[in-house]
């Protein structure tokens, strides 16, 4: 499925909105994607979990999970669920352009 | 002459979500609590609204002096495919326990009390079930401190409100 931005450009996404080719994704579309999905504004503290999560992809192929965000990606996890109230680890994911975490933890 | 009546269009239906589920633990041996808390964290991280009720040897789950000794059920548990005579051999519970949270751990699921906390700073909410706290002589102090309240079953049906109850 390809969507248009209102960047004017085209990206590749799934049914649930997820970008399909990591490599399509930029800042400006971060902002968009983050606004469609109810956090007005990205903050430092969302740009630091984002960023975790589409490095973390990037590195090793999969998605951290939300315990190892928590852990590791210098934001607590109650913070985190503040961050992104309708789920960090789905939501970091699709804002960071990266496919949805598939595991249960 | 028969004449085609335009057939009315169906409204879409929007798929149903789940908004809020209330989730029981009623058991107290490692796989009788972990399936709850796996749907309780899986409820909070697709943004779904998360209570825990924990009731008879549930309780296990989150009191203070046995959070960190819950044992795999080796006797008695079918799904073990041993003879119970041989899980009743001493040690051997202790064993089972040891690998299958080798295995958690290889797949990045957190031990109990840990889990416990993961799930409260979440955002869900963490109850005992008074009757089996009366039951038991325990007192909210005995628990760990992400529980928040003693409450009734009555209390439970009324924070449950308008959402979906699982009993495990």
């Amino acid at each position: 499925m390809t969507t248009a931005t209102s960047a004017n450009t085209n990206v590749d996404v799934d049914a649930e909105g997820f970008l399909v080719d990591a490599r399509q994704w930029s800042e400006r579309l971060a902002e968009e994607i983050a606004r469609e999905n109810g956090v007005p504004n990205l903050t430092p503290r969302h740009w630091l979990v984002v960023n975790f999560m589409r490095d973390r992809y990037l590195e090793t192929g999969t998605a951290p999970s939300i315990r190892s965000l928590g852990k590791e990606s210098g934001v607590p996890v109650r913070e985190l669920y503040e961050l992104f109230p309708k789920g960090p680890a789905k939501l970091a994911a699709k804002i960071g352009g990266i496919p949805k975490p598939r595991g249960c933890i | 002459m028969t004449e085609l009546l335009e057939q009315p269009i169906p409204a879409p239906i929007a798929p149903q979500t789940i908004d809020k589920v209330s989730i029981v633990i009623s058991k107290g041996s490692l796989e009788g609590i972990y399936p709850g808390l796996i749907m309780a964290n899986g409820a909070r991280m697709e943004g779904i609204e998360a209570d825990l009720f924990f009731t008879f040897f549930g309780l296990d789950a989150i009191r203070r002096d046995r959070q960190e000794r819950i044992k795999v059920a080796t006797v008695g548990n079918p799904g073990m495919h041993m003879p119970t005579l041989v899980g009743a051999l001493p040690g051997f519970s202790a064993l089972a326990t040891k690998l299958m949270q080798r295995q958690m751990e290889k797949l990045d699921i957190p031990p109990i009390p840990e889990f416990v906390e993961l799930i409260a700073d979440s955002g869900a909410g963490l109850y005992a079930c008074r009757a089996s706290v009366e039951m038991f002589g325990l007192t909210l102090a005995d628990f760990v401190p992400q529980v928040s309240d003693v409450i009734s079953v009555g209390e439970f049906y009324a924070l449950a409100g308008g959402g979906q109850i699982i009993f495990t």
